[in-house]
C-alpha cells in the first residue's frame, strides 16, 4: 500500500507544478507546450484517481501531511481522508478537465498560458476540495478554485454587459466563504479543533451550544452558495452564461455540485456525532425542503429560457436541488445515489455545454428562438444525436447510469412524497433540452414564444470568441465533438461497472459512521467495512425511472405547443413566468439581500438544534 | 465572562454586508468586501486571545506567561492573503467592466435578465 | 422610490434578524481569554522543541500547516494569473511611455534613502521570519513595497526598467514552485508530503528550522514577485490615462 498512498498528495500537486512551472517559463516557451502539459497533468490526475478509487474500496486512506500524525489522539497536521466516493469525485472533475482542455486546444483561436495555468489550479483545489478531513484547509481549496474560477469566468468575455456576471459570481461566492470563515471561527473557538473528527469528538463530549449551532448553519450556508441552492443560487445562471464553454462546461459539470458532498462530509464527520440522534430530523426536514424548493425552482426557471447557457445553468441548480435531498435523507443509499448521480449527471452536463459551444459557434446564436429549424442541415446530425442523447440522458432513462442512481435515491426509505418530485424536476430540465433541440434541428414549433426570454436580434452574443464566418470546418468539429462524446459515453456505461451500486453503498455507509472514522483519523485502527445488502433497482425505481424519460418526451411536446391550450392558460403562465423572472433580475445588491434572508432564517429553523 | 469583543467582529460583518446590498459602485463594493472579510480576522483573532497572554514567539518570553493561540493567527495569514487575491480579481472585474461599459454602478449595468 | 433605497428598505428587517442570528451565536462563544484549545497548547508547548523555531506561528504556517500555506501560496499565484489574464487581454498592445512626473518635492529628496531601506526591511523581515515576528508573507508585502516606491517617487518608466516582466513571472512561479518541490522532496525521501529532511540547527539561529527556512524564502520570493505584478497591471491602466512623452513632444 505505501506505494498507492503516494499518489495521494501528488493529485494535488501535480497540477498545482505544471500550473507553476507554465507561469515562470511562459516567456521562453512554444505556444503548443501548455496546450500539451496542462492536458497530460489533467489526465495523470485522472488515472491516478481512478487507481485510488479501487485502491481504497475495503480500507480508506489517511495521509498526513509533513508526517504529523495525531499524538494521542490530537491531531496536529492536516489530513486527506481518501475513501471511494471522494475519490471518485476527484476523478470527475479531472476527467472533465482533461476534456475541458482537450476541446479548447482548437477552440480558441489563442489563448495564453495563463489559461491553462488556472485551468490546473482551478482543478487542484476542486481535488483538495472532494478530500481534505481539516475544515480550514476545506476552506483553503474552496477559495482556490473560487479565485481561479472568477478569473476564467470573466475571460473571453467580448461584450461589455455581460462581464456583470463574472462580477456577481465572485460577490456572491466571496460573501459565501466569508460566511463559511465566519463560522469555522466560532466552531474553532468552541472546540479548540481544525479537523474534522476531532471536531466531531469535541462536540460528542460537550453538547452543542448556540455557537456550534450558528457555527454550522454558516458554515453550511458557504456550501449553500458554491452549490447554488435556492435561495443562493442566483449568481449561478448569470456566471454560467457568460462562461466560455470550456470553462462553462467545468462550471456546470463538477464545481458547483461538489460542495453538495463536501458538505455531506462535513456533517457526517464533524457535527453529526455533537448533534446526536434526535436532532437528525431536524437537520433532515430544513435540508429537504432547502433541497426540493431548489430542484423545483431551477426546473421551472430552465424551462422559461430560451439561451442555451442559461438553460443549463438552471438545469444544474435543479439537479444539484435532486442530489441534495439525496444527501438529505441521511440514508446510505441516499448518499450513495447522490455521489453517482453527480458523476454520471456531471458527465453529461459538461458533454452539453461543450455541444452547445458548436452550435454557438456553427449556427451563430445561442438562442433557442433565434435559431429556429437552422440546424436542418446534414452536417448538423452528429450534434443533434450528442443533445438526443444527453437529453435522454438526463430525464434519468433506464438502465443507464442516471437511473442507476436516482434508483438509489427513490429507494431510500421513508419519504414516499419525495421521488415523484425528483421526477418532476428530473423530467422537466430535460424537456427543456429536448425541446430546444428539435425546435433548432428539426424545426418543430413556433419559432416566437412570449414565455422564454429572448435577445434582440440585433444583440451580440455573450461569452464566445467572435467568429466572422459562420460554420467549421469538418476536421475541427469532429476534434470539437469527440470530448463530448466519450464524456456521454462514460455516463452511459458506467452504471455497467460490476457491482457498482453495492461498492457506493457500502462506502456512503462507512462515511456516514462517524465515530469508525474518528477511530482510523484520530488512532489509526481501522474498523471493518460496514456490512450492506446488494442492490437492485425496486419494481417502483423502474416506474419513477420510466415516467421520467417518458415525461421529458411529453412536457417537451408541451413546450413546443403549450399555446395551444387556450389564451387563459397562456395568461396564467405569463404572469407567473413574470414574476419568477423579475426575482432573477441580475442586480447584486438584490442578491445579497437574498442570502442574508436565507441564511438567517437557516439558522434561525435549526436554533432547536441547541442542547 | 465577556463577550463584546466577538461582537466588534459582528458589528463589522452586517456593516459590510449593509454596504455590498446599498452599493452603487463597484469599487465601494470591492471595500464592503473587504469590510465583511475583516471581520472575520477580528473573530479569529479574538478567538486566541488569552487573558495575561503574550505574542506565541518563545524567543525572549517571559517565562509563567502563556503564549495566545498561534492557530488562529496563522489562519488570519492565510486569510489575508486570500483577500488580496479576492480584492485583486474584482477590481480587474470592476475595471473591465468599466473599460467596456463606461459605468462602475451595478444597478446600471445590469443587462441580463432572464 | 430609487431601486437602492427599496432595496435597503427590504435589508433593515433581514439584517437586524441576520444580526441578532449572529450575536445569539457569539455571545454563546466560550468567555474572551480563556483558554479553550488543546490544539493551540500543544504548539505553544512543544513547537519550538520540535522545529527549533521561535516563532511558533511560522512554525504553523510552515510546517504543522504547511499544507495549507501552499494552497494559500497558490491561491495568490492564481489571483496574479487572474488579474493578468482580465486586464492583459482587453488592452491596446502598443508600448507608451507615459509621462507622470513626480510633483512632491519631499518625495524626490526622500527618493534616493527610503527605496533601499524599504527593501532591506523587506528583507529582514523574510529572513528572520521564523525567529521574530514576521515571515515570507509579511516581508514580501514590504520587499513589493519598495518597487511600488519606484514608481511613485520615481516614474512608472523606471518601475518597469527595474521590474522586467520575464524576471518576475520566473520570480513568481519559480517560488511557488520551490515550495511544491520541497515538499516533493519530502515525499522523494520515503517519507510523506513536506516532510521536514534538512537538519534543524540550533534554535534562534539564523542556520535553523529546516524545511521552514526554505519555505519561508520561497513564499517571500513568489509573494513580492506576485504584488510586484498585479501593481504593474494596474499601474499600466492608470498610465493609459495620463498623456504620453510623445503625445507632449508633437
Amino acid at each position: 500500500m505505501a506505494e498507492v498512498t503516494t499518489l495521494v498528495p501528488l493529485l494535488v500537486v501535480v497540477p498545482l507544478a505544471v500550473a507553476v512551472l507554465l507561469t515562470a517559463t511562459s516567456h521562453w516557451l512554444p505556444a503548443w507546450v501548455p496546450d500539451l502539459a496542462a492536458i497530460l497533468a489533467a489526465a495523470a490526475v485522472t488515472a491516478m484517481s481512478v487507481v485510488l478509487v479501487v485502491a481504497t474500496r475495503t480500507h480508506p486512506i489517511v495521509y498526513w501531511f509533513g508526517g504529523w500524525r495525531p499524538v494521542h489522539g490530537l491531531p496536529i497536521g492536516i489530513t486527506f481522508i481518501v475513501e471511494p466516493l471522494g475519490a471518485s469525485l476527484a476523478a470527475l472533475a479531472a476527467l472533465l478537465t482533461t476534456a475541458s482542455l482537450v476541446f479548447s486546444w482548437r477552440y480558441f483561436e489563442e489563448v495564453g498560458h495563463l489559461y491553462h495555468a488556472l485551468v490546473l489550479a482551478f482543478l487542484a483545489g476542486m481535488v483538495g476540495f472532494s478530500l481534505s478531513g481539516d475544515l480550514f484547509n476545506i476552506f483553503v481549496w474552496l477559495e482556490l478554485m473560487s479565485v481561479a474560477a472568477y478569473a476564467l469566468c470573466g475571460y473571453q468575455v467580448h461584450q461589455a454587459a455581460v462581464i456583470q456576471g463574472a462580477v456577481n459570481f465572485a460577490i456572491i461566492n466571496s460573501l459565501g466563504t466569508f460566511t463559511m470563515l465566519m463560522g469555522l471561527a466560532m466552531v474553532y473557538a468552541s472546540t479548540g479543533q481544525l479537523n474534522l473528527s476531532a471536531i466531531g469528538h469535541q462536540l460528542s463530549a460537550n453538547p452543542p451550544g448556540s455557537a456550534v449551532v450558528v457555527g454550522f448553519s454558516f458554515i453550511t450556508v458557504g456550501f449553500l452558495t458554491k452549490a447554488g441552492a435556492v435561495p443562493f443560487h442566483f449568481w449561478m445562471s448569470d456566471a454560467y452564461a457568460v462562461a466560455s464553454a470550456p470553462v462553462g462546461a467545468l462550471f456546470a459539470g463538477v464545481m458547483s455540485d461538489l460542495a453538495y458532498h463536501t458538505f455531506a462530509r462535513v456533517y457526517w464527520d464533524g457535527f453529526a456525532p455533537g448533534f446526536g440522534v434526535h436532532a437528525a430530523a431536524v437537520i433532515r426536514g430544513v435540508l429537504l425542503a432547502v433541497a426540493v424548493l431548489t430542484a423545483l425552482l431551477g426546473a421551472v426557471m430552465c424551462a422559461l429560457q430560451a439561451d442555451l447557457k442559461r438553460q443549463v445553468a438552471f438545469l444544474t441548480i435543479s439537479h444539484g436541488g435532486i442530489f441534495f435531498a439525496g444527501i438529505a435523507l441521511l440514508t446510505a443509499r441516499g448518499l450513495a445515489g447522490s455521489t453517482l448521480y453527480l458523476i454520471t449527471d456531471g458527465l453529461l452536463k459538461a458533454a452539453l455545454f461543450l455541444s452547445l459551444a458548436i452550435v454557438i459557434k456553427g449556427l451563430g446564436s445561442s438562442d433557442e428562438l433565434a435559431l429556429h429549424g437552422r440546424g436542418r442541415q446534414r452536417s448538423q446530425v452528429l450534434p443533434m444525436a450528442v443533445f438526443i442523447t444527453v437529453g435522454l440522458g438526463l430525464a434519468t432513462l433506464p438502465p443507464f447510469g442516471t437511473f442507476l442512481s436516482s434508483a438509489l435515491i427513490y429507494d431510500s426509505p421513508g419519504y414516499g412524497w419525495l421521488p415523484p418530485i425528483l421526477v418532476l424536476a428530473a423530467a422537466l430540465t430535460s424537456a427543456t433540452v429536448l425541446r430546444s433541440t428539435a425546435r433548432i434541428y428539426l424545426g418543430w414549433g413556433p419559432a416566437h414564444d412570449p414565455l422564454l426570454t429572448s435577445r434582440k436580434p440585433d444583440e451580440p452574443e455573450e461569452g464566445e470568441p467572435e467568429e466572422s464566418e459562420t460554420g467549421l470546418g469538418l476536421r475541427t468539429r469532429l476534434w470539437l465533438l469527440t470530448p463530448a462524446l466519450g464524456l456521454v459515453l462514460v455516463a452511459y456505461g458506467v452504471a455497467f461497472t460490476p457491482s457498482v451500486a453495492h461498492e457506493l453503498v457500502s462506502a456512503a455507509a462507512a462515511l456516514q459512521h462517524p465515530q469508525a472514522t474518528e477511530q482510523l483519523v484520530l488512532h489509526g485502527q481501522q474498523s471493518p467495512p460496514p456490512v450492506v445488502g446488494s442492490y437492485a433497482p425496486s419494481a417502483s425505481a423502474w416506474a419513477y425511472g420510466g415516467s421520467a424519460a417518458g415525461g421529458s418526451l411529453l412536457l417537451a411536446a408541451l413546450g413546443l405547443w403549450w399555446r395551444r391550450l387556450g389564451r387563459r392558460v397562456e395568461g396564467v403562465a405569463l404572469v407567473l413566468a413574470r414574476g419568477l423572472k423579475a426575482v432573477h433580475d441580475g442586480s447584486v445588491g438584490d442578491y445579497a439581500v437574498w442570502f442574508a434572508a436565507g441564511t438567517t432564517v437557516l439558522a434561525i429553523a435549526w436554533t432547536g438544534l441547541v442542547r | 465572562m465577556s463577550v463584546f469583543p466577538y461582537l466588534v467582529a459582528g458589528v463589522l460583518f452586517i456593516a459590510g454586508l449593509y454596504g455590498v446590498v446599498s452599493s452603487r459602485n463597484y469599487i465601494h463594493l470591492a471595500v464592503c468586501l473587504t469590510v465583511m472579510q475583516s471581520s472575520t480576522y477580528v473573530a479569529l483573532i479574538t478567538v486566541g486571545y488569552l487573558t495575561n497572554g503574550q505574542a506565541p514567539i518563545t524567543k525572549g518570553a517571559k517565562p509563567g506567561k502563556p503564549l495566545v493561540d498561534p492557530v488562529v493567527q496563522s489562519l488570519t495569514l492565510t486569510d489575508v492573503v486570500v483577500s488580496v487575491a479576492v480584492l485583486a480579481l474584482v477590481l480587474s472585474l470592476a475595471l473591465r467592466a468599466y473599460r467596456t461599459h463606461g459605468t462602475l454602478d451595478p444597478d446600471e449595468m445590469r443587462e441580463m435578465r432572464g | 422610490m430609487s431601486r437602492v433605497r427599496r432595496r435597503v428598505l427590504f435589508f433593515v428587517p433581514v439584517g437586524i434578524a441576520m444580526a441578532a442570528v449572529l450575536a445569539w451565536g457569539l455571545v454563546g462563544l466560550p468567555s474572551f481569554g480563556l483558554p479553550h484549545s488543546d490544539y493551540a497548547r500543544y504548539f505553544a508547548q512543544h513547537a519550538t522543541g520540535q522545529r527549533h523555531t521561535t516563532n511558533v506561528v511560522a512554525a504553523i504556517v510552515f510546517d504543522y500547516r504547511g499544507w495549507d500555506t501552499m494552497g494559500e501560496e497558490l491561491i495568490m499565484v492564481s489571483g496574479v494569473m487572474g488579474t493578468a489574464l482580465l486586464l492583459r487581454s482587453t488592452r491596446g498592445e502598443e508600448h507608451r511611455a507615459a509621462r507622470d512626473p513626480v510633483t512632491s518635492e519631499l518625495l524626490t529628496w526622500l527618493r534616493p534613502g527610503m527605496i533601499p531601506l524599504v527593501l532591506l526591511l523587506g528583507l529582514w523581515t523574510i529572513s528572520y521570519g521564523y525567529i521574530t515576528p514576521g515571515g515570507g508573507f509579511q516581508g514580501g508585502v514590504i520587499g513589493a513595497g519598495a518597487a511600488l516606491l519606484t514608481w511613485l517617487a520615481g516614474s512608472y518608466q523606471r518601475y518597469q526598467v527595474l521590474t522586467p516582466d520575464p524576471l518576475v513571472d520566473a520570480a513568481e512561479g519559480g517560488g511557488a514552485f520551490v515550495y511544491l518541490a520541497v515538499g516533493l522532496a519530502g515525499l522523494a525521501a520515503g517519507g510523506t508530503y513536506l516532510h521536514n529532511l534538512i537538519p534543524l540547527g540550533t534554535t534562534g539561529d539564523l542556520a535553523s528550522g529546516g524545511t521552514i527556512a526554505v519555505l519561508n524564502a520561497a513564499t517571500g520570493l513568489a509573494v513580492a514577485a506576485g504584488l510586484v505584478l498585479i501593481f504593474h497591471e494596474f499601474l499600466e491602466d492608470y498610465t493609459e490615462t495620463v498623456p504620453d512623452v510623445a503625445a507632449e513632444e508633437r
